[in-house]
């Protein structure tokens, strides 16, 4: 028996906060009468802040592994998890009038989303299975409790059940190819398994492959990447428009950290193999996430088929396998998380009482009653769409550079083609709110309270400047890599 | 016959497909449905645990505690979310849920 050792506490600061803070807003809710649910609102946004303060204060120089090497503290951790709480204040502040208007307000859906943003983080630390499956879970069982949120939905509901029984899916897939790993390796710490991988990748690559594969299509489901992607536009379009913004951002950016983790940590010398099933997922991603958004009518949905097509982009950084490629993946992920967040927010706004707004019908003539926020969706569509000077436009061509660099052409010739084919039902939207009258009897009336407006427009014009100036942020995820 | 640790991973892999088979093809039962989703977590419990005990390494049936924690958690929201759904739509019927397409 070897002594305990105390490990060193300091670089899980902010998740100690986080969960303090977290059981703090879920007490202090439960004696608060509903007319001032705002104090909840307040606590989890001063939570984040707080939190945020913790990641900076710990924040390393190179580095840190603590726990026994299950937990890492690194660049890459930092700034992902710095971008969660970010995206997580917006959503929190976004969706205060939309859950007000459904007369689901409660302490329920911020508590929640402070579990999610604490599964998240782990999540993004995690440097063993055992901590990265704990905190997918905790994720995953929160978002499936904050879809089911609107009780009385019947799509709320079906949504809730679709998300929880694949998810489950997911979970039993991701963990059926632990196991292998674990009987292969004997370890289930992500630093030693990339050691065993090396020794044994040479006389026993049947068996691991055979648990690569398990682990891959336990990961692309979590993504959602073709042909893993059946659950993402149900869930889109059935869950409470606040839940989809928050199931649209924060969790890709965490489900991009656990891909790094996995795939780029710990099985880095399998990487020809899942480099060939990335690339076969991604090329299925961005062609059917842009051929079957073409047909879409409603505007959720849409969406979801875009984030298939976008999960394919962000897989194709990943398979590059060089520092380039990750880099490049992690700012399209970042960048991604903040446009959507543009596009659902505003979507949430043209809500009114009793008729939840969701088709793009719904959108037309929005430029003569509401031309500024006509704008900032245009401006997060044309994002999305990889239009100059947007951010959209940048992160597709660094993604596509990394493939060029790896003697890929083809794999960017069939990206940038579907690209295009993705543009036209961008446009489409576009043209609903620019050129299209608005029915007879449709009236859109945005009522929005000042922090909304000034948060969503600094959003929206986020996106132009971290467009023009993109090193920015690329500054910070190369150095995550370096 | 001694058992050897092919044939508890033999038995787990035939665990794990009946699960799998069992999300697939029902086509009637919710609940059937969630029965299945335990028997996979079941059947990577036993992966562990075999390996565990043939490896003489602690880690993998700690591993077993914290899944089967989880799952425990897992059934409780999904239950939950069934009883929200009958309330809505009064079956749980799997071919009932399919008000949203495309």
């Amino acid at each position: 028996m070897t002594a305990f050792i105390q490990p060193n506490l300091l670089p899980a600061l902010p998740e100690m906060v986080m969960l303090a803070m977290a059981c703090l807003v879920l007490v202090v809710d439960l004696f608060l009468p509903q007319e001032k649910r705002g104090f909840t609102l307040l606590l989890s946004l001063i939570t984040l802040i707080l939190v945020g303060i913790a990641t900076v204060y710990v924040s390393p120089a190179s580095s840190i592994s603590t726990f026994g090497g299950s937990f890492i503290l690194d660049k890459l951790a930092v700034t992902l998890k710095l971008s969660v709480y970010v995206v997580t204040f917006l959503v929190f502040v976004y969706s205060r009038d939309y859950l007000k208007d459904l007369n689901i307000y409660k302490g329920e859906y911020y508590v929640l989303g402070l579990f999610a943003v604490l599964g998240m983080m782990i999540m993004i630390s995690a440097h063993s299975f055992l901590l990265i499956y704990l905190g997918l879970e905790l994720l995953s069982l929160s978002l499936y409790a904050m879809i089911a949120s609107n009780r009385d939905s019947v799509t709320a509901s079906e949504a809730a059940m679709k998300y929880f029984v694949l998810g489950a899916l997911a979970s039993g897939l991701l963990l059926y190819g632990i196991s292998i790993f674990y009987g292969l390796s004997g370890t289930l710490d992500i630093t030693e398994l990339s050691g065993i991988i090396k020794s044994q990748a040479a006389s026993n690559p049947v068996m691991l492959s055979f648990a690569l594969t398990f682990i891959v299509v336990g990961l692309s489901f979590k993504l959602g990447a073709v042909p893993f992607h059946m659950w993402l536009p149900d869930v889109y379009q059935g869950s409470p428009t606040s839940v989809t913004l928050f199931i649209g951002t924060a969790p890709k950016i965490a489900g991009f950290a656990m891909a790094i983790r996995l795939l780029v940590d710990g099985m880095s010398d399998l990487q020809v193999d899942w480099s060939q099933m990335l690339t076969v997922l991604a090329v299925a991603s961005m062609a059917i996430g842009n051929i079957i958004a073409i047909s879409q009518t409603n505007f959720k949905r849409m969406l979801a088929y875009s984030t298939i097509s976008h999960v394919g982009f962000i897989l194709l950084g990943l398979l590059s396998g060089t520092e380039l490629g990750f880099s490049s993946a992690m700012f399209y992920t970042i960048t991604y998380a903040i446009t959507s967040s543009v596009a659902f927010a505003v979507l949430m706004l043209l809500n009114r009482e009793k008729h939840e707004a969701g088709e793009i019908a719904d959108l037309r003539g929005l430029n003569d009653t509401n031309p500024w926020y006509a704008a900032l969706l245009a401006i997060a569509l044309f994002s999305m769409a990889g239009v100059p000077p947007t951010v959209g436009f940048y992160a597709k061509l660094t993604v596509i550079n990394s493939v060029i660099q790896i003697d890929m052409v083809w794999l960017a010739l069939v990206a940038v083609l579907f690209s295009v084919i993705g543009l036209f039902y961008y446009l489409r939207v576009i043209k609903a709110m620019y050129f299209d009258k608005p029915a007879e009897n449709q009236v859109i009336t945005i009522k929005e309270a000042l922090d909304v407006k000034i948060l969503l427009s600094a959003n929206g014009l986020s996106l132009l400047l971290l467009g023009l100036f993109p090193s920015l942020l690329m500054a910070w995820c190369v150095a995550a890599f370096a | 016959m001694t058992l050897a640790l092919n044939h508890y991973l033999v038995l787990a892999a035939i665990l794990f497909s009946i699960s799998i088979a069992g999300i697939i093809i029902n086509r009637k039962n919710l609940i059937v449905l969630l029965m299945s989703i335990e028997l996979m977590l079941l059947a990577v419990n036993l992966n562990f645990i075999a390996f565990s005990h043939f490896l003489n390494d602690l880690a993998g049936q700690v591993f077993v505690f914290f899944i089967l924690t989880v799952a425990a958690a897992e059934a409780a929201i999904g239950l939950a979310i069934l009883i929200v759904l009958f309330r809505n739509k009064q079956t749980i019927n799997m071919a009932d849920i399919n008000e949203m397409k495309g």
